[in-house]
């Protein structure tokens, strides 16, 4: 069975990243008949001598009216090895606020860089985001080798710039691959031009870079989403903990906790529709059940002994402003984190990034749209919380305008 | 234990996540059921969610009154079955009270009038969100659209609106008299949803494997002759084998020519089509260039 591997890309129009994911879809056999029907009539509208396989991924008419792409736009496509989503971020609009979107969900991440250019302040931004979000495997396509004549150096002098790059924002894993995306090198067919490049193409790539296993291998948490409570006939005293595994792995007669309360218990079956198990992973989703008859809720995390997450009702983290008007100190607002919400009071405003160099500016006292900045929250309760280092689900959450119920921060918990 | 996990095992878990966040956030959930194969599949992700309790929500059927009959006796068998409420909003009902009128001529079709039916009756029963099978992978709108796509309390989508949706934290706070609609299967594709029916071993209704019927030709797709529809004069009924890719209106869903008699064989068509299910299948969607995006802002599925 293919294994299923989200990835984002992000970009302008001049970066070809459109044409990227055309070419992608095109040359894995993913585009149907009537799909490139219309790209074939609406490059022959426009006057295009060739197929334009940026159209694949038009969008919305707003979208194809004034040539910018708006929002994320998801997209599917598969190989006989793995399953791949695609979160399309746009480069234009709300840039920031986006590819934080796309790349929160992403096990891969990756940045076009135009070969003619180099290194510019975008594909800084990009490295910047993918490192603050942690995405484990960054992908650095270096793009339009035609018109650099499928020159070696060209390709080289690109790898040698951003290197240094991803070593100041500690990037761990890059992979460099030279392609053209109009004309299809490298991306699915291997290039006959760039005889010089020994790598994998992009297609080969998606489909063998290993999967982050690093959520299966944390300390187990889980966060009850819903008490499941038959009170029927056939189950009178039935009381399931419905949740989806946010890390590590909990075992049937694992000692556990929960959180925040602090009581202990056991597992004493782990249950699904198709059967028990003995044994539950991130990320599947199950019914836990516990040997005690505990008063446990939605909100409650259940973990393992070791490693506890921290319990708390102070935070800092590092956040992503997605609301027109700006964060200040004392501003109130709803936290979700995992499955349970608190109001939060803005204590300080730390820094601001300069999102290019990931510098501090400390001298900042308000976050604006799509400036990124650490920030101290006071919370109404207390919530069960990991560093987003350690773990992406429960080191994550958002911040929740109570008047417009608006999304208007994405958080990252600092440890 | 650390055996990779198959993707359909990936989209499952997402999608019975989806669920239970909108039983336990959300007020007065409802669960919109067609008979077709992708609300098939949520009402078996429902069961993943939910059993051995019941469901904490009712199912509804948007019923245009122009359904395949062999679909309306699936519904009812399988809502039976599985021991849910069925509430069924009528079209017709719409038309008789005068809230929406009937097309006329040989391409009229109920696909629009169901957003009227449909807000009438979430607004009636004070649904606060609405499960639909919508994908992502069916039609450039729905690409861009949100899991949890919140809808104003006339019903609409607004695409420059939409609230961010990061890591798997869903914002589904509304005012009363509005709603989200929850798309748990977004990140699906057709072929996921015969190979989760397959693996699954989930029943579907009876027009989706081939069998005869008297269709004729229309813009290059066959419909089925019935009731609700009147020929124009060069159209004339023929009877072949067909099966159906998607379950609409028997006024505006095309059949595919077929002899595939089993599941196996269906999934295997389907992986070999070399053209989209709305393309190949729905007329409503052969309007406009942007005729999906025009319906659902104003308040379509």
């Amino acid at each position: 069975m293919a294994e299923l591997l989200r990835f984002a890309t992000c970009g302008s129009v001049d970066d070809g990243k459109s044409t990227l994911i055309g070419r992608l879809l095109y040359d894995s056999k993913q585009i149907l008949a009537d799909q490139l029907q219309h790209v074939e009539d609406v490059s022959q509208r426009r006057g295009d001598g060739s197929l334009d396989l940026a159209l694949l991924t038009d969008g919305l008419r707003a979208e194809r009216e004034q040539g910018i792409t708006i929002d994320v736009a998801y997209r599917a496509f598969a190989t006989a090895r793995r399953r791949f989503i695609i979160a399309d971020c746009p480069g234009h609009e709300q840039y920031t606020r986006n590819m934080v979107t796309g790349s929160s969900t992403a096990d891969l991440s990756i940045v076009l860089i135009d070969a003619r250019n180099g290194v510019v302040a975008q594909s800084r931004r990009h490295a910047s985001i993918a490192s603050l979000l942690r995405i484990p495997h960054l992908v650095v396509c270096v793009n339009k080798m035609d018109l650099v004549d499928w020159d070696e150096s060209a390709f080289d002098a690109v790898v040698a710039q951003f290197a240094e790059v991803a070593q100041r924002l500690e990037i761990p894993d890059v992979t460099f691959i030279a392609i053209s995306a109009r004309l299809g090198d490298n991306v699915v067919e291997r290039s006959e031009r760039m005889p010089w490049y020994d790598g994998p193409t992009l297609l080969t790539h998606l489909e063998e870079v290993e999967i982050a296993s690093e959520q299966s291998l944390a300390p187990a948490r889980f966060p009850v989403q819903w008490v499941i409570r038959p009170q029927d006939a056939d189950h009178p005293d039935y009381r399931g903990y419905a949740g989806r595994v946010a890390g590590g792995s909990l075992a049937l007669g694992d000692d556990v906790v929960i959180l925040p309360s602090g009581r202990s218990s056991r597992v004493a079956g782990i249950d699904t529709l198709d059967g028990d198990l003995d044994r539950a992973s991130a990320p599947m989703s199950v019914t836990v059940l516990l040997e005690d008859d505990i008063d446990v809720a939605r909100g409650d995390m259940i973990v393992t002994g070791e490693e506890l997450p921290l319990v708390t009702s102070q935070l800092r983290a590092r956040i992503c402003w997605m609301a027109q008007s700006p964060l200040r100190v004392g501003d109130r607002y709803v936290i979700k984190h995992t499955t349970r919400s608190v109001r939060a009071v803005v204590d300080g405003v730390e820094d601001r990034l300069d999102i290019e160099t990931l510098r501090s500016d400390q001298s900042a006292e308000e976050l604006l749209l799509n400036d990124i900045g650490a920030v101290s929250l006071r919370l109404s309760g207390p919530l069960v919380v990991d560093p987003y280092s350690s773990n992406r689900e429960t080191g994550s959450f958002i911040l929740i305008d109570e008047s417009s119920n608006d999304t208007v921060a994405a958080g990252m918990i600092l440890g | 234990m650390s055996a990779p996990r198959s993707h359909l095992d990936s989209l499952e878990a997402e999608a019975v996540h989806i669920m239970r966040e909108v039983a336990a956030e959300l007020e007065r959930p409802v669960l919109l059921f067609s008979g077709g194969k992708d609300s098939i599949v949520l009402l078996r992700l429902a069961e993943k969610a939910f059993r051995p309790a019941g469901f904490p929500f009712p199912v509804m059927h948007i019923d245009t009154g122009h359904n395949f009959p062999e679909v309306i006796e699936f519904r009812d068998r399988r809502v039976a079955e599985i021991g849910e409420r069925l509430i069924v909003a009528s079209v017709q009902q719409s038309i008789d009270s005068g809230r929406v009128v009937e097309e006329t001529g040989p391409r009229a079709s109920r696909n629009r009038l169901q957003t009227t039916t449909l807000l009438d009756a979430i607004a009636e029963h004070r649904f606060d969100a609405a499960f639909g099978g919508a994908r992502r992978d069916e039609e450039r709108a729905r690409a861009k659209e949100r899991i949890f796509s919140f809808r104003d309390d006339f019903g609409q989508w607004d695409p420059r609106a939409q609230r961010p949706e990061l890591w798997s934290l869903y914002n589904g706070r509304v005012r009363r008299g509005e709603h989200v609609r929850v798309f748990p299967i977004s990140n699906w594709t057709e072929l996921d949803v015969w190979e989760y029916i397959e693996r699954e071993e989930l029943e579907i209704p009876s027009i989706y494997y081939a069998h005869e019927r008297e269709v004729f030709a229309r813009d290059g797709m066959l419909y089925a002759a019935s009731e609700f529809v009147s020929l124009a004069d060069d159209e004339q009924p023929f009877t072949t084998s067909v099966r159906y890719r998607t379950v609409g209106d028997m006024s505006c869903t095309g059949a595919v020519r077929s002899g595939a008699r089993t599941l196996t064989s269906v999934v295997t068509e389907i992986a070999a089509t070399t053209i989209t299910e709305r393309g190949e299948t729905r007329a409503d969607d052969r309007v406009s260039e942007a005729a999906m995006e025009d319906r659902k802002r104003e308040g379509y599925f």
